[in-house]
């Protein structure tokens, strides 16, 4: 993929971004943040590939660290939001 | 050749796929009923983000990759796999330990550290990248012939593409200013470090100047791809984190959470470019959208600029304006009892939550207050201002935990009008949020927020602790002083728990 189809993905992306993001109520804005925390830990990709590649042993411990601290976040993140979510409960109907 | 680049199609569309997976997982968040699946979305377009890398990248013994089914199996570097697979699981302990241990109240501190993380992994990652850009398919590509084979073999360093080196240097640099800055968010939310700020003097040239510097040195990156340039990077980069964020108050804490929470997104978007990665691009565009937006909204509610709140030093100095003075004026002080006959005979009672119901760990006897009133037949309603708190949306999921149903509970916007209409108006560790000189006094600090009407209530009732402290935003509070308000001064979780037994 070149740089200017990876510009487009991106910027298209913000735009999808500013819309969902507005359209999330506030009262989930806690939630909001550990979800996003958690899912921008898909920077384990990177990491994994640093870890998996032969060659270069100084990369391959810097990206096993960074497998485990993306980790953390990808299953606290998850978990936590997950934890949060099923606190949220409607009235109940009498 | 083994070459980092060619990534196979099929992997590509699953990092698309996983990209729309986490855009799903947003807009779940649009209500509370769509949220549960919204997340599990989030799961499984990580769990396929995961799996893609694992299967394309598997980790062989020799150089060459196989190319028979058989060899690929017997070639398996299962040493280097079974470390990875260590990795993921140490880091899942981890987490799913402290996501099922922490306290509501701690999450603005949970998020701050979760965002450290993600920010130091960028660090490790870009500089992985740096180490071995072979593995990453960034090495610079020449016509055949030419190129650093050809005229530069005593160059030990593989030269690596200029437009990877200019995002792996953004991406450093943003993931160290995540990395510092939250760290020093987490140190003052968690009560480690003085919530007041720490003001430096000349810290705006500081600042400037090393901003300046890291973009300066990211420019000659591209020119010079010397070791001691990328480590300089990183390493301003920390330090402009830790300045930029020391000087920023408490009461300022959920925009700078929110902020940081956009520069992780911006600091995984900047990798994704280096990576050529679809899942990070969309989800760096995603969070780092979302945390942008999250800023302003939280700026809006408090009627400061951006650049205002970023430039720090808000809410430590002492505001003269009716500061000591102002204690001697005369008010009214309530018991648990007064309180609780005012509330039993009213239609209406709107609970203002605020930072103290927090540190007070008071919302599950609130909410047993709450049960008691509507057992009566009273209307209980609870306001929250989108800053109350030290996160956006930090108070409902307190009110969420301690079972408050989610209709019970509405913003600022919603709710304002009916303060005239209510009869008791329950202020319970808030302050600011409900200081009706931001709508009259010019003078005040203040000025132009906006604010719960919580004074057009019939009647106010103000738990607070002592009559001594002010908000956070150093100014004393009208409300006080009003015919209409009775101060009931105690801690808050013991006052409700008092009015709780008063009314039973």
């Amino acid at each position: 993929m070149d740089f200017i189809s990876i510009l487009s993905i991106f910027v298209l992306a913000c735009f999808v971004g500013y819309f969902v993001v507005w359209g999330v109520t506030p009262a989930l804005h806690t939630p909001l943040m550990a979800v996003t925390n958690a899912i921008s830990s898909v920077i384990i990709v990177g990491a994994l590939i640093a870890a998996a590649a032969a060659g270069v042993p100084g990369a391959k411990w810097l990206g096993l660290l960074a497998v485990v601290l993306a980790s953390v976040n990808i299953f606290g993140g998850f978990a936590v939001t997950a934890r949060m979510l099923a606190m949220y409960k409607k009235k109940e109907r009498r | 050749m083994h070459e980092g680049a060619a990534v196979p199609a099929w992997a590509l569309i699953s990092y698309l796929v996983s990209g729309v997976c986490f855009i799903l997982a947003l807009r779940g968040l649009s209500s509370p009923e769509s949220a549960q699946r919204g997340n599990r979305f989030g799961i499984a377009g990580m769990l396929l983000a995961v799996l893609t890398t694992l299967v394309v990248h598997v980790p062989y013994l020799s150089d060459q990759e196989p190319t028979t089914v058989a060899a690929r199996w017997r070639d398996v570097d299962w040493t280097v796999a079974a470390e990875i697979l260590a990795a993921i699981a140490v880091g899942a302990a981890i987490g799913l330990v402290t996501a099922r241990r922490i306290a509501m109240t701690a999450m603005p501190q949970l998020v701050a550290a979760f965002h450290s993380l993600v920010g130091l992994a960028a660090v490790l990652v870009g500089a992985a990248a740096f180490l071995n850009p072979e593995a990453f398919g960034i090495v610079q590509q020449f016509p055949p012939g030419t190129g650093w084979t050809v005229y530069a073999p005593v160059n030990l360093a593989v030269p690596i593409n200029p437009v990877s080196r200019v995002e792996m240097g953004l991406g450093v640099a943003i993931g160290a200013i995540t990395f510092s800055g939250s760290v020093i968010a987490f140190l003052k939310l968690n009560g480690n470090m003085s919530g007041k700020p720490i003001l430096l003097p000349g810290r705006h040239a500081i600042n400037l100047v090393t901003l300046a510097a890291i973009l300066g040195l990211i420019a000659w990156f591209t020119q010079d791809q010397d070791p001691l340039i990328f480590w300089t990077i990183a390493g301003l980069s920390f330090l402009i984190g830790f300045l930029l964020i020391v000087p920023i108050g408490g009461a300022d804490m959920p925009v700078v959470v929110s902020m940081l929470n956009s520069y992780s997104g911006w600091a995984a978007a900047a990798m994704g470019f280096t990576l050529h990665n679809t899942a990070m691009i969309v989800t760096g565009a995603l969070v780092g959208s979302s945390g942008a937006i999250l800023s302003y909204i939280m700026c809006r509610a408090m009627n400061r600029s951006f650049v205002s709140v970023i430039a720090g030093g808000f809410g430590g100095d002492a505001v003269a304006a009716g500061g000591g003075a102002a204690i001697d004026r005369p008010w009214k002080r309530g018991s648990a009892e007064d309180a609780a006959f005012l509330m039993s005979q009213a239609e209406q009672v709107i609970i203002v939550p605020g930072y103290g119901m927090a540190v007070a760990q008071a919302q599950h006897a609130l909410r047993e207050m709450g049960d008691i009133l509507k057992k009566e037949g009273v209307s209980v309603k609870y306001a929250i201002h989108p800053v109350a708190g030290r996160m956006p949306g930090h108070m409902n999921v307190l009110l969420a935990e301690a079972n408050v149903p989610y209709d019970e509970v509405f913003e600022l916007e919603d709710i304002n009008s009916e303060f005239a209409r209510t009869d008791v108006a329950f202020v319970i560790g808030a302050n600011d949020v409900t200081n009706p000189a931001a709508k009259t006094d010019k003078s005040s600090p203040i000025y132009g927020m906006p604010v719960l009407d919580v004074e057009k209530a019939k009647t106010v009732l103000f738990v607070k602790r002592s009559m001594g402290g002010v908000g956070y935003a150093g100014v004393d509070n009208e409300l006080f002083y009003r015919d209409n308000t009775m101060m009931l001064l105690a801690d808050a979780k013991k006052m409700v728990e008092e009015i709780v037994k008063a009314l039973g």
